[in-house]
């Protein structure tokens, strides 16, 4: 607790401790508080599982294993699936891919859609209403079947899939970030850079961006959620990367009929799935409330 | 002014050794303060931000905010306790007993309803009258009270159609609705210019005094309190440091924090120059032991540091709570300081402006603005509200691309936008903003902002953390400043570092926009005081953008004042106040408030009054504004 205290209260009273500023600070901050920490561990122990998980699976993914749907089935941890695989090992085999590529694709849409806004914001008038309305067009598109009419036309590669998928989650970036950079483009400091003659991407990324950085964070991690249903959505429908591959958000669909009987096939990866989004939204709050400088002493 | 002021037969509001702390720590926000009111009495509760008044104006509605708890102390209004009354009895005594008028007006009124609908609302929660008729008649009734028109047409309206000081007097309607019998009104005139702030005050004054309704009026302004108050109080960190009749405190105040109030603010006439004060009012938690002003105080004593003076009762309801009441105080002196007139030569000029206009989207706003700023001289640019001296100043900056005509820095015509200026004239213009709490971002420290404009020209990084350290020390700050964050810092420590962000890379032309107007006075007067010095240290030349009439005496050289997007005067600074001559110069002048100190301003008082035909009566004038 001692980095927080250095870190959270710059010399008030006793005036020689020296801040943490810039970026450090900002990384300081964050690690200190206890959301971040959970976060961190959360998302941690789920990438752990996803990334060295398959190292330890007792059964290939699509190896026959016992009856189908049955809880107890004989040398099986939590039973088999509906193809009478064992849960535990899909379980364990299934992570990598689908975590893989939803975050690259919530990555890529993020930065596409932070643009997209950060512009319609700061530009306004008519290339504000040219860019937003564009992203409405796309918003008006089902996600789903704008992905599958992807998939057939390009065929089911991992790329379509990431920019597919990044491509359904720009929309709703874009207009949160507007959303969030209208408030901030008002301004005087804004002034204060152009009076200066900053260039427009200094004021975009260094002036307007960390001023939207909460909002943004809090949508990433919303995406990040969506991406792994809509990529799992897609695996259901046979359009994933691989067909009957073990993979979280197809386990959740496929099982479901069984939820009463063989609960495990559904559940674990309900609870994975979860638990990252709870972790990685800790860590975005937490990253949030330390660019924004939530916990900094201030006068009162 | 008479009749009520010396009457004391009783009481309509009383406040007993109040005690109100932080629920958390228990450390005291404000302590042992008692004061009374009596029907038809204005009390001014004059402080500093952060000294406690608000807390105080809302225990009277028996409200505590989030995380405070009244610790100890009373409250009555008439006979009922606010403090120990449930809370459906308090609902019912908020509005009927004690009502509260908003700093914002236009944040206070619901802008999705209709003024009509507002006003009766408040009444039929009360049940004013007893019949849907007779709040019918009750609305239009207050509403001539205010000096609005109370015709279906005007109830009709919704907030944004009306103009600050209507809003305002919206307000004081709901708050005098149900006729209650004390009135908080929590420094209700901030946000309005000088002339529509008469206006409000007069009509506050004239209600309390009909209808017998003693008021709380909060502000930090005094000179506000001056023309409204029967008596005042001085809240300093918490406590009641003096209090007394209005006369007594402005002709003969005793605490040395009273006297280094009324020092602050600007005087219309005589050689004074504002002073300000160092440091700031001790928050709850940080506060010493003994007098709380004491760490400024220039006759504190080591008694002074040791305890809490007791209550000394100088006169007749005047009392003051000093060890050293009659001790002189340093207030500084600036009067070798008064600007001395240089550069008045055209030709030299360092900013020129020749028949500038402006317009937004096509409609123009400002027209053939024709002005020079000399070489180390302050030209102040005047007017209300509206008049487009800001348009002018944000077209200097580059910030306000839609103008026509010519503005030079020295010799070479300025580009419209920033943009389009070559890096070396941006540098050679530098433009503070009026709000400090919106002009630095929040995400980036005082050393990364203030830095910037050297970062832009070129300087190295390490070069620009020492230029950015030995700035910081310039505008009265430390070094260390450099690595906090806007939110640490307080209003007037904001403003320094926008101005020295301004003066970083040694500009030529420093264009000040209302650069005070967001400020206590005390910090007013203390950033004015630290402008001028620069001013003169670093021979700046300097557009000084602002409303305050009073305050161009402490810095400008010359002044100009606009109105409707025109030129209407321009003179010395000496001339334009005391022998103003357009019609709408004197308006101004006789609309700002002032404390009655000093003979010459008097005689001013009486020369415009002569003047009947732009002295119509103010009273009878709402803003005709929409």
């Amino acid at each position: 607790m001692t980095i927080v205290e250095a870190g959270l209260q710059p010399g008030l009273a006793s005036g020689r401790i020296d801040p943490p500023s810039g970026r450090r600070g900002v990384l300081v901050a964050t690690l200190g508080l206890w959301r971040t920490r959970i976060g961190l561990l959360l998302v941690a122990v789920l990438v752990g599982i996803a990334v060295i998980g398959p190292l330890f699976a007792p059964y290939g993914g699509t190896e026959f294993v016992g009856p189908p749907f049955t809880a107890d089935a004989p040398d099986t941890l939590f039973g088999t699936d509906k193809l009478g695989q064992d849960v535990w090992s899909r379980f364990l085999l299934g992570g990598r891919t689908i975590l893989l590529l939803a975050v690259v694709s919530t990555l890529i849409g993020l930065a596409i859609g932070a643009v997209v806004g950060l512009v319609a914001a700061y530009n306004r008038g008519r290339l504000d209403n040219v860019l937003m309305r564009t992203m409405d067009v796309v918003f008006a598109f089902p996600n789903l079947l704008l992905a599958l009419v992807a998939v057939t036309t390009l065929g089911r590669r991992s790329w379509v899939i990431v920019l597919i998928v990044a491509f359904t989650a720009v929309p709703r970036v874009a207009r949160i970030t507007r959303g969030a950079a209208l408030g901030v483009v008002e301004r005087d400091f804004i002034g204060a850079a152009e009076a200066l003659g900053e260039s427009r991407s200094h004021i975009l990324g260094r002036e307007i961006l960390p001023n939207v950085a909460g909002p943004l964070l809090v949508e990433a991690n919303l995406r990040l959620t969506y991406s792994i249903a809509l990529i799992g959505a897609l695996g259901f429908l046979g359009f994933g990367v691989g067909l009957n591959q073990p993979d979280w958000a197809q386990m959740i669909n496929e099982n479901r009929p069984a939820l009463s009987t063989a609960p495990w096939g559904t559940l674990l990866p309900i609870f994975a799935i979860a638990l990252l989004t709870v972790g990685v939204g800790l860590v975005a709050d937490g990253l949030g409330r330390a660019i924004a400088g939530v916990d900094r002493a201030r006068p009162t | 002014m008479t009749t009520t002021s010396d009457v004391t037969t009783s009481t309509a509001l009383a406040i007993d050794d109040l005690r109100i702390v932080v629920s958390r720590t228990g450390e005291d926000i404000v302590d042992e303060v008692s004061l009374t009111i009596a029907p038809g009495e204005v009390l001014g509760l004059v402080g500093e931000s952060g000294s406690g008044k608000t807390t105080v104006g809302l225990a009277v509605l028996g409200h505590a905010r989030k995380g405070v708890t009244v610790a100890s102390g009373r409250v009555e209004i008439g006979d009922v306790p606010m403090l120990e009354l449930g809370p459906t009895q308090l609902r019912l005594a908020r509005g009927q007993l004690v009502s509260y008028v908003p700093q914002d007006p236009g944040t206070a009124l619901n802008p999705a309803m209709r003024i009509g609908t507002q006003l009766l609302e408040v009444l039929e929660a009360h049940d004013f009258g007893g019949s849907d008729g007779a709040h019918r008649r009750r609305v239009t009734e207050v509403m001539a009270e205010v000096l609005l028109p109370g015709t279906p047409q005007f109830l009709r309206r919704y907030p944004h159609q009306l103009s600050g000081g209507q809003q305002q007097r919206v307000g004081l309607a709901m708050a005098f609705a149900c006729r209650p019998s004390v009135i908080v009104l929590d420094e209700p005139t901030t946000g309005l210019d000088v002339s529509t702030q008469a206006h409000v005050l007069q009509t506050v004054r004239q209600l309390c005094r009909e209808h017998g309704v003693a008021a709380l009026y909060i502000t930090h302004d005094l000179a506000v309190v001056a023309t409204l108050v029967d008596r005042v109080a001085v809240l300093y960190a918490g406590r009641i440091v003096e209090h007394g009749p209005a006369a007594t405190m402005f002709d003969a105040p005793a605490h040395p924090y009273t006297r280094h109030l009324i020092a602050a603010v600007p005087a219309m006439s005589g050689e004074r120059t504002i002073t300000g004060l160092p440091g700031r009012a001790p928050s709850p938690g940080h506060r010493p032991a003994g007098c709380a002003f004491a760490p400024r105080c220039s006759a504190a004593t080591e008694e002074c540091r040791a305890s809490f003076p007791p209550i000394d009762v100088l006169a007749d309801r005047h009392a003051v709570r000093c060890y050293h009441p009659t001790a002189a105080i340093q207030v500084r002196d600036h009067a070798e300081a008064a600007p001395s007139g240089v550069g008045d030569v055209p030709g030299d000029a360092a900013l020129t402006l020749r028949r500038v206009s402006a317009s937004y989207s096509g409609h123009t706003v400002v027209r053939d603005v024709d002005l020079h700023v000399g070489r180390g001289e302050c030209v102040a640019l005047v007017g209300e509200s509206g008049s487009g001296k800001t348009t002018v100043s944000r077209s200097v900056g580059g910030l306000h691309h839609e103008w026509a005509g010519e503005i030079h820095l020295g010799a070479t015509a300025l580009a419209r936008a920033a943009r389009d200026r070559p890096v070396e004239q941006r540098l050679r213009i530098q433009y503070v903003f009026q709000n400090p709490y919106s002009s630095l971002n929040p995400r980036r420290s005082i050393g990364e902002s203030v830095g910037r404009p050297l970062i832009v020209g070129g300087t190295s990084a390490s070069d620009a953390r020492r230029a950015v350290a030995d700035m910081l020390e310039r505008v009265s700050l430390t070094a260390d400043y450099a690595d906090r964050y806007p939110d640490q810092l307080s209003g007037g420590e904001r403003q320094r570092v926008a101005i020295a962000r301004a003066l970083v890379s040694k500009p030529e032309v420093l264009v000040c926009d209302e650069v005070t107007s967001a400020l206590d006075v005390l910090v007013q007067a203390a950033i004015v005081e630290l402008l001028a010095e620069l001013q003169r240290e670093l021979g700046l030349s300097m557009l000084f953008v602002t409303h305050n009439l009073p305050l161009v005496r402490s810095i400008a050289d010359r002044t100009a004042v606009m109105a409707d997007g025109r030129l209407v005067e321009v003179g010395t600074t000496e001339q334009v106040l005391s022998q103003p001559e357009h019609e709408y110069t004197k308006r101004l002048l006789a609309d700002t408030p002032r404390i009655n100190e000093t003979r010459p301003v008097e005689v001013v008082e009486e020369r415009l009054a002569d003047d009947v035909a732009l002295h119509a009566p103010a009273v009878a004038v709402p803003e005709l504004d929409v």
